[in-house]
Parts: C-alpha cells; structure tokens; sequence
C-alpha cells in the first residue's frame, strides 16, 4: 500500500461514461435495421446535397421548350418538366433546399425551444406558467396553419419559410425540455452544486443541458422531417421558395397541371419528399429507442 | 469549555404549498417545519433523529436554503442566512456544506473527480487555478482515496467511494459546518462504519461542525455530542448523547429508543410499540402532536400546545416537550 500508491498505475482504457454510454449506443443501433437503412439513406442525401450540385454539368433553370415534358429516358433520368428542364438536375439542387429549410428551422426552433424549456423547467412558478401557456396557444393550431401565418405576415421567401417552421417547431421542443429539466433538477448533484453556490447559469449549461441531451437529439431528428414536410407544402401552395428555384414542393406545384400526360413531373419530386421524410422518422425512432435505457436489449 | 454558537436557528418553518384546483391556486400546506429552534455550537456533532416525514431532511435544505423557508430565522455566525440575497448567500455556502444521502444521485455522472472538486473550487474561488491539482490529490488521500483516482468518472468508483468523494468535495472549500443527510444510510454497515470514522477523523482535523441527520439511532449514538429528536415538524426532545439515551424523557423518544435491536438473542425487550401511522403533516392533530398515538394523551394534551421546558430530573441543557414528564417519571400515570 505504500510504494505502490504514489504511482499511477498503466491504464490501458480510458472510459468516460461518455464513450462507454455511445458505445452501447452505437451497438443499439446497428441491431435496429431500419434506423441504419434510414441512416444510411440521410447520409446519401446530405452527401448529393453538398457534392451534387458540384457534379451536375446541366444548369437546373437552363430550358429547353424543344424537349419539354419528355419522360425519363437516357438523356433526362427523371424526365423533363414544361420548360424543358431536367428534373433530375433539379431534383439534385433541390435537396440542398430541402435539407436547409430542414436543419436550419430545427436549428431556430430548437434552440428557442431549449432555452425557453430549461427556463421554464428551472425557475417554475410564474414563468413556467407563462411560457407553457404560450406554447398551448402554439400548439393549438394545426402546423402548417401556424406556418402558413407566418409566411403570410412576413411574405413568402425561403428565409422567411426556416423562419415560419422554426417558430413551429418551438413548443415542441420547449415540453420536451421543461419535462426533462424537472427530472433532472431533482437530482442530489444539481443540489449539490447549489449548495456550493453555483450560478444558475452554470448549473443549467454545466449539469442540467449534457445531461438532457438525449431526448433532445431524437426530437430535433424527427422534427427536421416535420419541418421538410411543412416547407414542401408551403411551396406547394405557392408562400415558400419562389419559382425557378427547385424547390420539391414548388416543383410538385407546377407538375399538377400536367399530372395526367406527364406524370413523371409529379412523382419524382413526391417520392424524393416521401424518402427523405421516411427516413428521418425511421431514423428518429431507432434513435429513441438507442438512447432509451429502459429499453431492454 | 466556552461553547461558542455557530448556528442558531430560531422558530423555523417549512411549509410547502398544494396546488390544486382549476387555477393551480394553493389549496393546503404541508407543514413540514412548524417552528423548531435549536443552536449548534462550534466543534461538536448534533444529530437530528426522527421517524421518515418528521422533517429532519427539510430542516437541513431549509437550513441551506436550497429550499427558501417560510418562517423563521438561522443565523450563522451573527448573519441571518434567511434574510440575506442569493447572491450574498453564494459567499456563505463556502462555510456551509451538505453531503447527501445516496452517493449514486449526488455526483454527476459526467465529471471526473478532479473536475468536480475543481468546480467546487472554482465556484468560491478558493485556491489559484495552477494550485488547485496538488490541493485536489491531497483531498482524495485525506478522504482514503489515491490521487491517481482522481481522472475517474463516478461510476468507476463503489458506493462507500462515492461518498468519500461526496466529503472530499464538501471539505474542498474548507467549510465551518457540513450537513450530513443520512450521509451513511445508504451504504453497507462495514462502510458505514469506515466513513463514520473518516468523518469523526476530519473534524479532529480541521475543527467541523457537523449536523448529522439520520434515522439510525445506533449511528447517531456513535457519533453525537448532543441529539434533537424530531416529530411530525417539531422538536420533542433535545439532548446530550448520554442523557437521550440513558435518561430519556418524552414518550416518543422512549418509544423510539425502544426500537434499537439488541444483539443479543436472550434479551428481555420492553418495546414499546406505538400504534397507528404518523398523521398527515398537511393537517397535523391540534394540541401535543403526538397525542393520537400516545400512551399516555389526555384532553390537556389534545387541545394545548407543550413547549420543550426542563425539569428537575434532567440534567444540563436536555429539554423536552410534554405536559405531564414529572407523572410519567413517577409513574402516576395512566396507560391507555
């Protein structure tokens, strides 16, 4: 006991719980087929997303009226619209659109979201009554009528639709936020660290936020298809991306007209919303269920 | 010996408000303090016993203010801790130390022992950053821990560790006076009775205060200088160890002491047994607290208040609340 004290002994491992907690995580996960096909499926797109554009020699506006509404062939995959574009090029710079209005409205809406839970959660009394009953009043009209409201006072662009999502998104994660802050508020440690005259601010950012992140991340993932969806349908009734812009909504907005000879122009642009939505839900759940420790293995 | 008083706390209340209806008004208190007072002098051990729901956990939060008291004051070297802002209050909690109860809930699991015992330093500032390493080694070992521990995360650690680390973390400010919340009643009885003497070692050490809280009678008779037992909210009866234990007078504490298994198979036992639960701290019988499962209650008891008063037959600064300790004493009077 006493030579052998002084030094520290060759720790081969190095666990934090951390890594020890993604590790389990990460073995969750891979069982859960689904969550990886949907997985696998959002890192394609994010992948064409960034790299897409960059290998397209075509010009997603440039038309061509000789070849308007063509159906898939060698030259045009997806077919032609009614200008003549190639609705695979636009498709492809599309999906940077897509994902944008997705991360960034969930980028908004969570972290307002966050700040407004944990502040809820924390303080209670007054201000928890304050800001949960805004949320109610959030959460009581359907989504995509808040948005469309939104779009509406603000005026229809892409920044003012991220904007309008976000704002949607909000409450959302503000329930999700509050509920775990007051689980974890109760802990002996956050007591702890009071009773050692901690600020607020360091409690909620340095005890409460790492240890609440769980639910957090598998909201925001499935949040991003809700978001993905509602722009697409605020496009498609004309308040988001402006056209030409390839926006899917906008895109599935102008193939209606031409639904019964030119089918192609409506079901590519639909099956790429479909997808991509799919595969953040799916994705979300396998998250949720990876990160829940109740859950038997 | 000169005792000087390092806390005094003075007609303490804690009541914690119902909500209910349809505007989320307050309906009903649980009174969970009603008014108990008491003083701690420097360098000795007061424990605070009692059954579960008498109160002593809150008496240590509201102490601290970890949750703000409704009533009363404690004055912690001249200052009145209720009266003073948060922000004040943040200098006095270097003084002021509480370990917990269950070592798995009381550390985050997300820090490493050094990281933990740093932040404790670094919130009240208490040692030069480039200092704080050496400081945080000399800690592990003086709570029996090697400093070559100090990179690990909680749950590397046991149960009876973690509670070392909990009183590494506390001493790590150099505090007056620690608040110890059934600081051994999770662990095994063998830990039990190692981190009882690391405890009783540190204040030979550094002089501390402690104010032990526990429901464990035989804890509390290895520890205590002197012993407040506690009832539904109030102090029934307050003590030196040897006069608690050898001369009780108030019938619960009777009771209570009763209650202590003895490790011998052949011993006579007087148990005492009280019948009934523990009424509802949201409406508290009137009058003695105690008199709906007391042996002895009668009309004086159900309808007026006993204040802790001292008779001939006690010794010292023992004081206890009950009308009727001289005829219980001489045995004049009646069992129910």
């Amino acid at each position: 006991m006493s030579t052998q004290t002084e030094k520290s002994p060759v720790i081969g491992k190095k666990s934090s719980p951390r890594s020890e907690a993604f590790k389990t995580f990460m073995k969750r996960l891979l069982k859960n087929k689904a969550a990886v096909i949907g997985g696998l499926v959002i890192l394609f797109i994010i992948l064409v997303g960034i790299i897409g554009p960059f290998l397209s020699k075509t010009d997603p506006n440039a038309q061509d009226i000789l070849n308007k509404l063509q159906p898939p062939s060698k030259d045009h995959w997806f077919g032609t619209d009614n200008f003549g574009r190639d609705i695979f090029t636009r498709i492809v710079f599309g999906t940077k659109l897509t994902l944008k209005v997705g991360f960034l409205s969930v980028l908004i809406g969570g972290v307002v979201g966050i700040v407004l839970g944990i502040v809820s959660g924390y303080y209670g009394g007054i201000i928890d009554t304050l800001i949960m009953r805004v949320m109610d009043v959030l959460l009581a009209f359907p989504g995509i009528l808040l948005a469309l409201a939104i779009v509406s006072v603000l005026g229809g662009s892409l920044t003012n639709v991220i904007i309008a999502v976000g704002i949607f998104s909000v409450p959302a994660f503000a329930r999700i936020v509050r509920g775990s802050t007051l689980q974890v508020k109760k802990l002996e440690y956050i007591d702890a660290v009071r009773a050692l005259g901690a600020s607020d601010g360091r409690i909620i950012f340095k005890h409460i936020l790492p240890n609440i992140m769980s639910p957090i991340i598998v909201q925001a993932t499935m949040r991003i298809a809700t978001a993905i969806l509602t722009a697409s349908g605020l496009a498609f009734l004309g308040l988001g991306a402006q056209p030409p812009e390839p926006e899917w909504g906008a895109m599935l907005s102008d193939g209606r007209a031409y639904m019964h000879n030119a089918s192609h122009m409506v079901m590519f642009p639909g099956m790429m919303i479909v997808i991509v939505v799919l595969a953040f839900n799916i994705f979300g759940d396998g998250l949720r269920d990876a990160l829940d420790p109740k859950m038997k293995q | 010996m000169a005792k000087k008083e390092l806390l005094k706390v003075e007609g303490l209340k804690q009541y914690f408000p119902i909500k209910g209806g349809f505007l989320g008004r307050t309906v009903n208190h649980v009174k969970a303090l009603d008014g108990i007072s008491f003083t701690v002098y420097e360098g000795e051990t007061v424990s605070i016993v009692g059954e579960s729901g008498c109160g002593k956990s809150t008496t240590g939060r509201a102490i601290l203010r970890l949750e703000e008291p409704t009533e009363g004051s404690v004055t912690f070297q001249g200052t009145d801790l209720t009266k003073i802002s948060t922000r004040e209050m943040r200098k006095f909690r270097k003084d002021l130390q509480i370990i917990f109860q269950d070592p798995y809930a009381s550390i985050n699991p997300r820090q490493t022992v050094a990281s933990l015992l740093n932040e404790a330093m670094h919130i009240q500032n208490v040692l030069p950053a480039n200092e704080r390493r050496a400081r945080i080694e000399e800690l592990l070992e003086t709570v029996g821990l090697r400093p070559y521990q100090a990179d690990r995360y909680p749950h590397e650690f046991s149960g009876g560790q973690r509670q070392r680390i909990g009183i590494a973390r506390a001493l790590s400010v150099d505090p007056k006076l620690i608040i110890c919340d059934e600081a051994v009643s999770a662990l095994d009885v063998s830990i039990q009775a190692q981190v009882l003497n690391l405890l009783e070692e540190l204040q030979d050490e550094y002089g501390l205060t402690y104010l032990f809280i526990s429901h464990d009678l035989g804890v509390v008779r290895h520890i205590s200088d002197r012993i407040i037992v506690m009832y539904l909210g109030k102090i029934v009866e307050i003590a030196d160890k040897t006069s608690l234990f050898e001369n009780p007078q108030h019938p619960y504490t009777k009771a209570l002491l009763s209650a202590i298994p003895v490790p011998d198979p052949d011993a006579v036992k007087n148990r005492i047994v009280l019948k009934g639960d523990v009424p509802s701290p949201i409406d508290p019988p009137a009058g003695c607290r105690f008199h709906t499962r007391c042996p002895f209650a009668t009309d004086k008891c159900r309808t007026e208040e006993p204040l802790l008063r001292t008779t001939s037959a006690m010794k010292g600064e023992h004081e206890a609340a009950c009308h009727y300790i001289e005829e219980i004493a001489a045995g004049t009077m009646i069992e129910k």
